[in-house]
This record gives C-alpha cells, structure tokens and sequence, in this order.
C-alpha cells in the first residue's frame, strides 16, 4: 500500500485475528472455518445482505452469546488476552434513560466499581461530542442524533483498542449519519475498529479494508482498499467507483 | 389539573346517592343520605380520626412488610436461579389461599391485636410486589446488559446497576396494585376479630342499627385507601420518572 500515515498508531494499538470462526444457528450453518484479520489501528468495514450472520460474527469476537459450537482462536497481535480490550457499540444507543447523559459516559467506571470515576475526561469528551451543554440531561430530552453522540462519546471513555460497532448509525437520517461517522473517524482513528454495515457508502468513507460477506455458510470476499485515507467525502471518485461494484456484489449476493 | 376530573367524579357520585335516596324515599336505616352521614362524621369525629388512625397504620406496616419481603424474594428470584424453582411454588400457593380463609387461623396465632392484620395485609401485598419486581428483573433490556457484560460487569454490578434499576417502574406498577389491593387486608382482619379499627367501628355500628356511623365509617375508609393510593402513585411518579409509559421513545 503506497499510504503515508497521517498518524501514528500509539503502542497500546493491536491487531486481531479470527480463524475458524463456526456458527450455527436454528440448525443452519451460518458460516464455518471462517477468517477475519483486522489490521491494528485500522478500520475494516463488513457489508453484506441481512441475517447473513455480520453481527452474529462481531458479536462472537464480543464473547455474546449467539448459537452453538464457537469453536474460534482469537489471537491478538501482542499475543495477550482480547478479554478487557475491547468496546462495543450497537445500533441502537441503549443509554440508560435513568442516568444523566454524563453518567451515561460514566457507566463503564460506576459499572466496574472504580473508585475515582475520570469526570473530567468524560466531560471532555462530551465537549468532543458536542454534548457539553446537555451533559445533565437526560437521555429521553435528546434528539437520536445526540443520543448516538453520547454512545459514541461512552465508547470513547472505555478506552480499549478494539471497537466493534454493528450498525451504529443506521437509524439516524442522512445528514446526522455523515456528520456523525466523520466524528467518529477522528475520534477512533487510531483504533482497531470493526464496523458491520448493510451501507456500502458508509464503508467506502471509513474503512481502511472492506470486506463483502455472503454465502450460506458465508465466506468473506478479498478486501477492498481505497487509496485515499478515510474519512473519505462522499464524492470522491474512488467512493463511487466501489460504490457500483459494491452495490453489484450485495445484489448477487441477496438471496 | 389533576384534581379537577377526581373532584367532579366524587361530587356527581354523592349527588347520585343523594338522588337514589330522594327519589326511591329508602328509610335512613337501610340507605342513610350523604348529609346524615356527614352528621353522623361531625358528631363524633375522635371516633373515626382514632379508628382511621389504627386501620391506616395496619396498612402502612403491610405496604412496608409486604415491600420489603416482596422486594428481597424477587431479588433472590432473580440471583439465584435455583431460588426460583422453590420461591415461585410458594408464591403461588401464597396467593392460592385466600387470605379471607387465613383470617381466624391468623387471628387465633398472632392474636386479636393489630399484628394479625398487619400480617393480613402483608400477605396480600406480597403478591403482587413480587411478582411484578421479578417480571421487570427478568426483562431487562438484553442490549442494556450486553453493553454492560462488555464493560466487565460483574453479576452483582449488573443486577445492581443495570437491572435493578431497569426494574424499578414494574415495581413502581406492583406497588399501584398493592396500595389498591391493601385495605381488604386490614379490613377482613378487623372483621374477624379486634376491637378497634375501621372495620371493627362498621360491625359494631351495624350490630347496634347504627347505618349513618356504619357509612360514615366507610367513606373515612375510602377517603384513606383513595388517598393512599394516589400519594403512592405521586411517588412512584416522582421517583421514576423514566416510566416506559410517559416516554414511549423506544419504536
């Protein structure tokens, strides 16, 4: 790759590898012997139609439940556990409506029992966000787009290298999506993140590699690897080139 | 507000009573009219405050009772799984058994005294207390544990921090129920045997062809429960205000 890093990975960034990952779920073999490399402060994207068993996968390297039969090795780069590093984001924000958008951030800290929760670092990071004047509110009082904010703002408090996010912004409209996946491409740009997305335009803007699974057992097709670094406009011409090859493979692939 | 539709209702209720026993011309011995009870309450108003004050703290030590132990098997219920396979069965037979058919067994083992009905009106708020409590802490939203099991939660922290409060408006629902549910307690109890207390005061007045003291005695009794419930429903309001029911947000 002829990339020039326009920042450096910090030591802590690791990379992740799946193999053999096995799923079965209602008796049908989602997919088998499957392999998944994500490369250490990269982002990798996966598309592909739905209940073809993208979050099923994601939701496997989390350690959820999900089928019978896990039966895959997962080997970080630096050759210690995954267990503790990594974060997740859903699609919905699942914000705790009992808590103050600041608690919210807080979760993680209150949930682990720490001692001295980092206030001014959630604070910050709400600033970051643009939540800084409703870090008192409550959930229930945001818009969908602040809410996601707040989620994304919660996942960046975690601070672990791994981020899986399944979808996380597919039920805001379309203006609040783009601001909010530029967003979050700054703020995560130097971790190893995993985004699952049914939208190929979303992935050519913010992966690293992207990656089309399909297939029942499914297997995942050869990266695509835009040149340009993300977050890519939406105009760019290598964005729409994939964007129609894309949009061919998902077609093919639909059941 | 709030008051306006409650008031209206209770206004248009004693106009109907006064008309029933204007039109159908009831002797005061079977339907006395809603002025004669109110003179019935103001010449002896000590008679009613000293038995509403007994029956009201049989139902308040019930409400608590019954709130604490429903609270803790619920939390049992929800830890320890096995814990439910022998709690539910008790649950079921608890309620299975009408608390009316307990009343003298209860009387005759705590006595004639206030416990019998204070344990009367626990036993009836148990039920739904629990019930409730457990169903919200078996429904959590999975999403809300998921994230939480990524952060490193441990059981304990998840119940408590994420659960628990999750749990808190079907609690806030059981309790309704139980505040509505708790003066018969109270009230069967003092039937079947006692010496003070609102229900004992409609006996005695009934035996002695006292009907204006009798519904005196009664409205006192409704005044209360109404107030009761709606101070606990205040409450639960204030405290939870994340009902799923004032903010149908989720779609």
């Amino acid at each position: 790759m002829s990339q020039t890093t326009n920042k450096l990975s910090p030591p802590s960034s690791i990379g992740l590898s799946v193999r053999g990952a096995h799923l079965a779920w209602h008796q049908q073999v989602l997919f088998d012997g499957l392999n998944l490399d994500l490369a250490a402060g990269r982002w990798t994207c996966l598309l592909g139609p739905s209940g073809i068993g993208k979050s099923m996968l994601l939701r496997l390297i989390l350690g959820l439940d999900g089928g019978q039969g896990n039966s895959q090795t997962i080997t970080c780069s630096d050759g210690l556990a995954l267990d503790g590093r990594v974060a997740f984001m859903a699609q919905r924000d699942f914000l705790y409506p009992w808590l103050s958008v600041l608690d919210n951030v807080l979760l993680g800290c209150r949930i682990r029992n720490e001692n001295a929760p980092d206030r001014d670092k959630a604070l910050d990071l709400l600033s970051r966000t643009g939540l800084a004047a409703v870090a008192t509110a409550m959930p229930d009082t945001l818009s969908g787009g602040m809410r996601q904010r707040a989620a994304i703002a919660r996942t960046l408090m975690e601070d672990r290298p791994v981020v899986l996010m399944d979808e996380p912004f597919s039920a805001l409209d379309a203006i609040t999506k783009i601001r909010l996946q530029g967003l979050a491409a700054e703020l995560l740009n130097d971790r190893t993140v995993l985004l699952v997305t049914h939208d190929p335009l979303e992935a050519l803007r913010l992966g690293h590699a992207i990656h089309v699974m399909n297939g029942r057992p499914a297997v995942l097709g050869a990266a695509i690897e835009p040149k340009r670094l993300p977050p890519r406009p939406v105009d760019d011409v290598e964005v729409l080139e994939h964007q129609g090859e894309l949009l061919r493979q998902l077609a093919e692939a639909a059941p | 507000m709030s008051l306006v539709r409650p008031t209206i209702i209770l206004i248009g209720l004693i106009g109907l009573w006064q008309a029933i026993v204007s039109l159908s011309g009831a002797p005061p011995y079977i339907l006395p009219s809603p002025l004669a009870v109110a003179q019935a309450w103001i010449a002896r108003p000590d008679l009613f405050i000293r038995h509403g004050a007994i029956t009201m703290a049989e139902i308040l030590l019930g409400l608590m009772f019954g709130l604490i132990l429903g609270i803790a098997s619920a939390l049992v219920m929800a830890y320890f799984r096995p814990a439910r396979q022998w709690l539910l069965p008790v649950l079921v037979v608890s309620q299975a058994v009408p608390v009316f058919a307990l009343a003298p067994i209860l009387v005759l083992w705590v006595g004639y005294g206030m416990a019998s009905k204070v344990v009367m009106a626990t036993l009836i708020i148990y039920f739904p207390v629990t019930a409730a409590f457990h169903d919200g802490l078996r429904r959590t939203e999975p999403g809300w544990v998921e994230l939480a099991l990524t952060m490193n939660g441990s059981r304990w922290a998840i119940l408590r921090h994420v659960r628990i409060p999750a749990a808190l408006p079907a609690l806030g629902s059981g309790l309704r129920v139980a505040t509505a549910v708790a003066p018969i307690g109270a009230i069967v109890g003092e039937w079947v045997g006692s010496s003070s207390g609102l229900g004992y005061l409609m006996l005695h007045a009934n035996a002695r062809m006292q009907i204006d003291i009798m519904f005196a005695a009664l409205a006192t009794l409704a005044l209360l429960a109404v107030a009761l419930y709606f101070s606990v429903d205040f409450t639960v309001r204030r405290a939870i205000p994340w009902q799923p029911d004032s903010h149908p947000n989720e779609s």
